[in-house]
């Protein structure tokens, strides 16, 4: 995996400020004079986002510095998983989708007229609420499925499936049966395994919708520790709907909100400043458990 | 130190339901049976058919009347057990009588040397012992191989076609293929002889082609189904790699539903070998065992079946039975190779 060199926000948030929210540190506009130098990463500006006639996403600009962890909480339906689709060129699956506004990463508009969707889908790297390996696969086959199914040649594909499968914590348990079917593990197992999977392509973003919501503490626990690990290499967007994954993992935190209108972002911040003292009562009210 | 002898737990099975009684079952059949016999003679429903209709009545009517002495739920129970016992005994009834007879009549044809021989020095009238249907058995074989080499990734890439690339012609491509499902094997067979057989002659590989058109509506369709059962998540999975389209559909979905494609060929394969009309018009039928897939007829077990049915005599009926009885067990066995490597896929 190459190490970015833009780390511009290295420092922003100490380390152990993660695992339990300091309060305020720095004010939000420092914060994002050091977000504006960097153009590597992903930006957003002015997404919205329709299903059918249905407005389900309003305007929503945020920025994911690179190497960050940014946490994409809110209610249900309120247009978080929506938005993370958006971001790798997802959402056009869906027939009746359509979208207004603009996704840069590092710098490139992903939905100019003549982008390559899968050389962006390379680089940016999905994991799903649901682990889906490929069930025709073994558990070696499914990490490397990306590099077969992208034809990149990979000169040492054992050191790489050792790498990618030690970087999602499954190497340990996985090491001695890599032969047989990605289907045969645990659900935690398969998720982890699908992050491999992911991380096998080498992204520079990994998007994660809820990849915990179906697993025990254990498993949560462990990805949470990749997902850690992860963020000294590549940029992690996180949909999740457990406030406290939020606060562990998280250096950024965007609250989303649709009440009535289509979704859009209320507050987003340092993870830190989200949930001791954010700007807006909603989302006070959202992170204290009170709705939602 | 004294040693409690606990008592030994009495194991059981309590979720199983307690057996019935015999009487619980006798008696609604016995009532129907009576009922039955006499509706048979009274009324319109006369014959086994007029009796066996009537059973299923009086049977489902008995049971009904006999739950009620409980209460409405029990009573539509007993009804809805009456009607499925009784709907899979017909459906079970002329599947083992077509065993049983095809079995009974066909044994007595059936020695050492008849899947080693050919007709030639025989006819179908001699003394069972003598000639065989290994021209038959090679030429059916020969001839299913060659359809299922065009029908089989045909057919395949027509269920891709409709589902994975959604083309702008899959909507028409789907009808057509639903229609051509609809064709009589017959016209399929014209169809080899207008545009193959009047110009070349009769040969195996025209009846190839005539079960070919047959087999492709079967197989598309059924793969569309199975294509459709593979889970959206691993397509999402698949594009979330940067995979393309393409290597998604031949990589990732097809190989996924391995075990079903194997099946839709398999139901292609059984729709078309005991097809007799189209070879009838293409591949025609020779007494002499051919390796030959053009230039020349090649024989088929169902044309041999045939062949032997018009000649008629009782040597040549039993020939006829014993190659029907071939070919059955020929399609189960097809069935029980194509099940264990689709079986073997999934560990």
């Amino acid at each position: 995996m190459e190490t970015n060199q833009n780390r511009q926000v290295d420092g922003v948030i100490p380390a152990t400020s993660m695992a339990e929210p300091a309060t305020a540190g720095g004010s939000q506009s420092s914060t994002l004079d050091e977000r504006m130098v960097t153009m590597s990463g992903l930006q957003t500006k002015g997404i919205h986002a329709w299903f059918g006639d249905h407005h389900v996403l309003e305007d929503v600009s945020l920025d994911f510095p690179a190497n960050t962890v940014t946490g994409l909480i809110g209610p249900s339906g309120c247009g978080k998983s929506t938005f993370l689709r958006m971001l790798n060129r997802m959402h056009e699956f869906i027939p009746s989708a359509s979208m207004a506004g603009e996704v840069f990463l590092d710098g490139e508009e992903i939905y100019a007229p003549d982008v390559d969707v899968a050389a962006i889908r390379l680089r940016v790297g999905m994991v799903f609420q649901k682990p889906n390996p490929f069930p025709s696969m073994t558990i070696a086959e499914n990490v490397l499925a990306g590099t077969k199914l992208a034809n990149i040649k990979v000169k040492d594909k054992d050191s790489l499936l050792e790498e990618c499968l030690t970087r999602a914590g499954l190497w340990k348990e996985v090491k001695d049966r890599l032969k047989l079917s990605g289907a045969s593990l645990s659900g935690g197992q398969q998720q982890r395994l699908c992050i491999a999977r992911a991380l096998a392509v080498k992204p520079t973003v990994l998007l994660m919708d809820e990849p915990c919501s179906a697993l025990d503490p254990g498993s949560t626990l462990k990805i949470e520790d990749t997902i850690h690990e992860l963020s000294d290499l590549i940029t992690v967007v996180i949909v999740t709907h457990n406030m406290q994954q939020a606060a562990r993992v998280s250096d950024y935190c965007a609250f989303f909100l649709s009440d009535g209108h289509p979704g859009r972002v209320i507050e987003a911040d340092r993870t830190d400043i989200v949930f001791t003292s954010p700007q807006d009562q909603r989302t006070a009210d959202y992170v204290q458990g009170r709705f939602g | 130190m004294s040693v409690v002898e606990l008592p030994a737990p009495t194991r059981g099975r309590p979720w199983v339901n307690r057996k019935r009684s015999i009487r619980d079952v006798s008696t609604p059949v016995a009532i129907a049976v009576v009922l039955a016999a006499v509706a048979n003679l009274v009324t319109g429903l006369a014959g086994p058919l007029g009796f066996y209709l009537a059973f299923v009545i009086f049977f489902a009517g008995t049971s009904l009347v006999f739950g009620l002495r409980h209460d409405k739920v029990k009573a539509i129970d007993k009804f809805a057990t009456a009607f499925i016992v009784v709907g899979f005994a017909t459906a079970f009834i002329p599947w083992a009588s077509i065993l049983v007879t095809l079995v009974q009549k066909g044994w007595p044809a059936i020695y050492g040397g008849y899947f080693t021989n050919d007709m030639a020095v025989t006819s179908a009238d001699d003394e069972l012992g003598m000639g065989g249907l290994s021209h038959a058995i090679f030429g059916t074989f020969l001839i299913l191989i060659v359809a299922s080499i065009i029908a089989i990734p045909l057919g395949i890439l027509t269920a891709a076609y409709i589902t994975e690339i959604r083309g702008r012609l899959s909507g028409f491509v789907r009808v057509m293929v639903q229609s051509m499902s609809g064709v009589p094997s017959v016209v399929a067979g014209l169809f080899i002889y207008a545009t193959v057989v009047s110009r070349y002659q009769f040969s195996g590989l025209a009846g190839a082609l005539a079960l070919a058109i047959l087999m492709l509506p079967t197989i598309a369709r059924t793969a569309e189904e199975v294509l459709k059962l593979v889970p959206e998540e691993i397509r999402s999975a698949s594009y979330a790699l940067g995979a393309s389209q393409m290597a998604t559909t031949f990589r990732i979905i097809l190989p996924s539903a391995r075990s079903g494609l194997i099946t839709a060929s398999m139901l292609g394969v059984a729709r078309v070998a005991g097809e007799t009309a189209p070879l009838l018009l293409t591949s025609f039928y020779t007494s002499v065992f051919s390796r030959h897939l053009t230039g020349e007829p090649l024989a088929s077990l169902p044309m041999y079946v045939f062949q032997n049915f018009t000649v008629g005599t009782d040597h040549a009926l039993t020939r006829a039975w014993g190659g029907a009885l071939v070919l059955l067990f020929l399609i189960l066995m097809l069935f029980v190779v194509a099940r264990t490597v689709a079986g073997r896929s999934r560990k």
